[in-house]
């Protein structure tokens, strides 16, 4: 079930970006350009661990599915962190406003879950990561309209030490 | 049936009343509330002076009357006329009415009262007439603290909605909340309760923490809820009279999403671990944690039926958020949301026949109501947000939160508490000194 899901998402990311190839030139001003289906791909919020290590990955609505670009910041962390081994950290898992308020502090539970596992498979300890879930209670964007949703949707890595 | 039984109440009653004619029908929407006169109660000079002296209220009497009007009022079902148009002074009003004056006034039921300060206690007796049979429907006295005159005048509503509707009131109760301030991203939130009119607003913690989801013990002044002190989402006790607080159990991780038992004796709740949640309970007593739930999707927002019997919670092991029912021990699971869109905080009526749920439907939220199973969905409102609702003591009344849309900018957000009858009709604004979310509602306070 979780393949078809993923390759799901796939498809449809791949789809999205025909589609938006297809209206690159008049679109480019649209909120479509930052946003892949419903999942964020700009860098508006986005703060750095160290020099290229983006502090944050992304989710599309009511998923907790690490995407191509999210699994790339991830390893850009993991990679980090194998580095800095004194280093641990939190995981802050967020949802956006647009759900129930405890079933969104189990999403983002979920989320920075998702998280943790893809640093653990590139050889981070579990004892260096906690997971912390704000639910919908810190939104980065007070907006309420699909891109600052999108912009909610987040995992954030934070360094605990 | 409802009806029925309404009228074998009256029957009992007042066995030598029984051409009663006022009934007031609570199962359908209202829209001809009952017009009735609130007298104003009446009060000797000497009591007048010294309630003035230990209260700094100048006519307590009057005071007391007021709450009941608004109560009765805001219920949707009663319509208290203007006190201006009365022609008999409350004293002698309340030995003997003259039923023409009232009826000419085109009031159907009339409250009269008086109140006495007798021992340094506030005594109040207060009756309810059947103006157009000329006859009394109960006459009622008792004797309290003067500082709980508030509650005297939601008590004699409570019996004057129980007399005339034929079900217990919800007026004598209070709402636990989350008092909200400050700018979208960075809230602050602190736990507050009121009568449930709105008045004695009190906060119990300070809102250097993030604080979530309070819910009464409905036996005891006790509060669970969700607090993020030291950065660790737990579900925490409190004891409302004494201000003590202490950590539900020793979970390695977040617990949220906490419920008491309908015997106030176990706390059921979500804990969440390695990206699945699962419903727990803790007895209070031994301290015995019992798993509920197994399963690697997110269970939540648990609700014991009256009879402690079932749960009802939300489950996303469909694919999506949608409702099920199991019975207390976790077996036979069975889901009982099937209409379009995602459905979530599901809350089992103190009556038992209802579960009131949150659904999301094509960009909209609801505050909806349908049977244990599932049948005889019903949605009461719409909105751009609002969720968590919470039932008045006599399943009659629900309490939800609703927040607003911002606009381009991100600006004018804010978070209000709304009630609505189970009718669908009387949606009010709950007003909250600050912005407000997560109600509770008490079980009734006398009984």
């Amino acid at each position: 079930m979780k393949i078809s899901k993923i390759l799901n998402n796939t498809l449809l990311v791949l789809v999205t970006c025909i589609l938006m190839t297809a209206c690159a030139s008049k679109k480019v001003e649209t909120t479509g350009a930052e946003m892949q289906g419903d999942v964020y791909m700009g860098t508006d919020s986005v703060e750095y661990l160290a020099e290229g290590v983006k502090d944050r990955v992304f989710f599309a609505t009511n998923e907790s599915i690490l995407t191509t670009a999210s699994r790339e910041t991830l390893r850009a962390q993991a990679a980090w962190l194998r580095k800095n081994s004194n280093i641990n950290v939190v995981l802050e898992g967020h949802a956006d406003e647009r759900g129930t308020r405890e079933y969104n502090l189990a999403l983002g539970e979920r989320r920075a879950n998702a998280a943790k596992d893809y640093l653990m498979t590139y050889g981070i300890s579990s004892d260096r990561i906690s997971v912390l879930s704000y639910g919908k209670e810190r939104p980065v964007d007070s907006g309420s309209n699909p891109l600052s949703w999108s912009k909610n949707r987040r995992s954030v890595t934070v360094k605990a030490n | 049936m409802i009806r029925k039984f309404i009228l074998i109440i009256f029957i009992l009653y007042s066995p030598i009343n029984a051409f009663a004619l006022i009934e007031v029908d609570i199962t359908r929407g209202n829209l001809d509330p009952l017009p009735l006169a609130v007298s104003p109660l009446s009060i000797d000079e000497l009591s007048k002076k010294n309630f003035n002296k230990i209260l700094n209220k100048e006519n307590i009497g009057s005071e007391i009357s007021i709450i009941v009007e608004n109560n009765l009022r805001t219920s949707g079902l009663f319509n208290p006329l203007d006190k201006d148009a009365f022609l008999q002074a409350p004293d002698i009003a309340n030995l003997k009415p003259r039923f023409e004056d009232w009826n000419l006034i085109k009031a159907q039921a009339l409250i009269t009262g008086k109140v006495t300060y007798v021992n340094e206690k506030l005594r109040v007796e207060f009756r309810l007439w059947d103006v157009l049979a000329a006859k009394e429907m109960m006459a009622l006295a008792f004797t309290t603290v003067p500082s709980n005159w508030r509650r005297v005048g939601h008590i004699i509503s409570d019996k004057v909605y129980e007399r005339l509707t034929g079900e217990k009131g919800y007026f004598d109760t209070r709402i636990i909340y989350v008092a909200e301030e400050g700018p979208k991203t960075q809230r602050i939130k602190k736990l507050a309760i009121m009568d449930q009119d709105g008045f004695n607003n009190k906060f119990l913690t300070l809102g250097n923490e993030l604080v979530l989801t309070p819910r009464f013990n409905p036996t005891s002044q006790m509060v669970t809820y969700l607090s993020y002190f030291k950065n660790l989402p737990r579900v925490y006790l409190l004891d409302i009279e004494t201000g003590t607080q202490e950590v539900v159990g020793d979970f390695p991780g977040m617990t949220f999403a906490p419920r008491f038992s309908p015997n106030g004796k176990k706390i059921i709740m979500s804990f969440a671990k390695d990206g699945k949640s699962d419903i727990y309970t803790m007895d209070l007593e031994n301290r015995i944690v019992e798993r509920i739930t197994n399963h690697p999707s997110i269970d939540t927002s648990p609700s014991y039926s009256p009879d402690g019997k079932y749960i009802c919670f939300n489950s996303d092991r469909s694919g999506y958020q949608q409702i099920y029912v199991m019975k207390s021990d976790g077996s036979e699971i069975k889901r009982i949301s099937f209409g379009k869109g995602l459905y979530g905080t599901p809350v089992w009526s103190p009556r038992g026949d209802l579960i009131a749920f949150t659904k999301l439907h094509k960009g909209k939220f609801y505050i909806g109501v349908m049977r244990v199973d599932g049948s005889g969905e019903r949605l009461l409102t719409e909105n751009f947000y609002q969720e968590a609702p919470s039932w008045s003591p006599n399943g009659r009344v629900l309490i939800f939160y609703r927040e607003t849309k911002t606009n381009v900018k991100g600006e004018g957000f804010s978070a209000k508490l709304w009630s609505i009858d189970l009718t669908g009709y009387n949606e009010r604004l709950v007003d909250t000194p600050t912005d407000a979310s997560d109600p509770s509602w008490s079980s009734l306070l006398s009984n």
